[in-house]
């Protein structure tokens, strides 16, 4: 019966995208989805499932741009080669988008290529594909962005042009499985809750202190929280986006298995813990949160007392690992 | 230290409960001679044996002493069945099993077998299971916990690299099966489950061509 739901479902959606076919591979994805108990496509998304880098060698493209296109993979799976130059913590790309960016639900990270140039509330003007990545470094990797133009930024660019391969650009419907959805918010979250089920959950791989599990300085399972974490600018410090990613994702290979209350729950226990500070930091908590506030942190816990201690969150010049706050690309534009 | 694993060891033994489990201080020299039972399978090097069609023995050279006593602890509590298992775990007492852990884990980790003889095209499966996943159906790799060379990460995760492919293979059957449930969290059987009897035989040979440790040194810390 569920079977033939999502197959439904999913030969509406192809049938009015543009997309050639929906292939076996896209079939056997979904229905994995659907079995782990992740939503069937509406009849109005947009499902594209990127082919994994081993079908990279069969596409048809010039040879020097595989070359180009695997060298940002790799970039992407093993960042931790920039550590220390473009990251100063111990993420890599695939550890907030799994599936090398190609999993629904896990924030597929193609979409910005069939989507950018666009608005963006976050920093209130136009982007490019180019800057959305350089986002992720300057908050979610506490780095700052290979150059605009770099061999390193454009293998990035070329390897999620690649993934986005068959969309049209700026697709009307709706993408299946885009972002991190976050389930409904229950009507109260507990800290104390939160921290009983991360450490039931959690902590076996990201350790009870949330500073992850590293051996010979490599990253095993990344920081949850603490400085070798994304800083308080990063997406995933709101807490429905960090809901909606345990919620889809965690514990990893164990999608939805977790209540909507423990993800949650345990999303607000780890927003509350110290991490970096936001690079858009003026120098005093309270001043950055009236500036950032209305677009974005209203949904974290920056500049809030932490329930348990009373403790101000963000309250301080900690950089981490890194010795500056705002890489030079952070800046506004203006087209004047 | 060894006052002070003398001290744990007292300390332990005056205790004998559950929540000193893996924390208890081994000493490998007395190990050495607890493990006088485990010879017969495990072999005087503990390098274990693959045995194509039966029971495979594991490699316990090399393996992380707390995971290799919380198994100890778990044959003999009945948290992990086997039948060949059962009565050696329950002749060691606590101490026995922090020393023969103690002393596995020390000795140099031997190649696996058993991987030798099995085609391309199912090697190439292998790797891409345990380097990348398959994420058509969801199989999170096996790099992802046991580290990004699968010779291990932690108490918990335990190196597989270099691990026997009968004895993997066995092992995965047994989370499919639902007849090894001592994994933590079910981490394991959740993936074990989603894998078919070709992904298992496939990953089993790849990993045991895989070197079992990087550096001998790295392995006796
Ligand atoms: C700490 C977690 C984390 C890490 C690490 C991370 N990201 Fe992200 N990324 C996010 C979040 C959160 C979003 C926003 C998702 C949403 O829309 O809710 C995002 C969104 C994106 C998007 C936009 C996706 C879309 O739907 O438009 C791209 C592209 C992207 N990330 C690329 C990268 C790259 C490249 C790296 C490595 C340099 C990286 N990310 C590292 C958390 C992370
Ligand atoms: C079996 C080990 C394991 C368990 C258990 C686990 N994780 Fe993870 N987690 C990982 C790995 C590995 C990654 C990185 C993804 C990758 O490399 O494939 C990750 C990534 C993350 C990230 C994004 C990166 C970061 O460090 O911020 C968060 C947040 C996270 N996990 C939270 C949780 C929460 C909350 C739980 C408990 C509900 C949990 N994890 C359980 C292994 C685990």
């Amino acid at each position: 019966m569920m079977r033939k739901l999502s197959y439904l479902a999913l030969t509406a959606a192809i049938g009015c995208s543009a997309m050639a076919h929906a292939d076996e591979r896209t079939e056997q994805f979904i229905q994995s989805l659907t079995e782990l108990g992740f939503p069937a496509p509406k009849a109005n998304e947009l499902v594209h499932i990127p082919p994994g880098i081993d079908k990279l060698e069969e596409a048809e493209i010039h040879p020097e741009l595989k070359r180009v296109i695997r060298r940002g993979h790799d970039l992407f799976i093993n960042t931790q080669q920039l550590r220390g130059k473009n990251v100063f913590n111990g993420m890599q790309c695939s550890s907030c988008h799994l599936g090398d960016g190609r999993m629904p639900f896990s924030a597929p990270t193609w979409p910005a290529a069939v989507t950018l140039p666009d608005f963006r509330g976050k920093n209130g003007h136009v982007n490019s594909l180019e800057e959305r990545i350089a986002g992720c470094f300057s908050f979610s990797m506490n780095g700052k962005p290979p150059e605009y133009g770099s061999d390193d930024m454009l293998a990035l660019t070329a390897y999620h042009r690649w993934m986005a391969s068959g969309v049209p650009m700026y697709p009307k419907q709706p993408i299946y499985g885009r972002g991190y959805p976050a389930p409904e918010r229950p009507k109260e979250l507990s800290y104390a809750r939160g921290k009983d089920a991360f450490e039931q959950n959690c902590a076996i791989c990201h350790g009870a202190d949330g500073s992850g599990l590293q051996r010979d300085g490599k990253t095993i399972f990344p920081a949850t929280w603490g400085d070798l974490s994304n800083n308080w600018g990063a997406g995933i410090v709101r807490v429905f986006t960090a809901a909606g990613f345990i919620k889809n994702n965690m514990p990893l290979g164990q999608p939805n298995s977790l209540s909507d209350q423990e993800a949650w729950d345990i999303a607000y226990y780890i927003s509350s813990q110290e991490r970096p500070q936001d690079p858009r930091y003026t120098g005093d908590v309270a001043d950055t949160l009236e500036r950032y506030g209305p677009t974005f942190h209203r949904h974290s816990m920056y500049g809030q007392k932490r329930e348990s201690d009373g403790h101000l969150l963000g309250d301080h010049a900690n950089t981490g690992e890194k010795g500056f706050l705002k890489p030079d690309t952070l800046r506004p534009r203006t087209f004047e | 230290m060894k006052h002070i694993s003398i001290a744990l060891a007292m300390a332990g033994l005056s205790v004998l409960s559950a929540s000193v489990q893996g924390e208890m201080q081994g000493d490998a020299k007395r190990g050495a001679q607890a493990a006088a039972l485990c010879i017969a399978c495990h072999q005087a090097d503990g390098g274990g044996k693959h045995i194509e069609g039966g029971e495979s023995w594991p490699r316990l050279a090399g393996l992380n002493a707390t995971y290799i006593a919380n198994q100890l602890h778990d044959f003999k509590s009945g948290a992990r069945s086997n039948a060949s298992m059962e009565p050696f775990a329950s002749m060691l007492n606590e101490q026995q099993i922090a020393d023969v852990a103690a002393y596995y884990s020390q000795l140099p980790p031997t190649p696996g077998q058993g991987g030798e003889e099995v085609d391309e095209v199912l090697l190439q499966r292998g790797e891409t299971i345990a380097l990348h996943g398959d994420w058509s159906a969801y199989l999170v790799s096996c790099k992802s916990c046991h580290g990004p060379d699968n010779q291990g990460a932690g108490t918990v995760f335990p190196g597989i690299a270099g691990q026997h492919a009968g004895y993997i293979e066995s092992q995965l059957q047994a989370w499919k099966g639902r007849t090894r449930n001592n994994d933590p969290q079910d981490l394991m059987g959740s993936v074990a489950r989603r894998m078919s009897d070709e992904d298992v035989r496939a990953v089993a040979a790849w990993l045991a061509n895989q070197p079992p440790a990087a550096k001998q040194q790295e392995l006796s810390q």
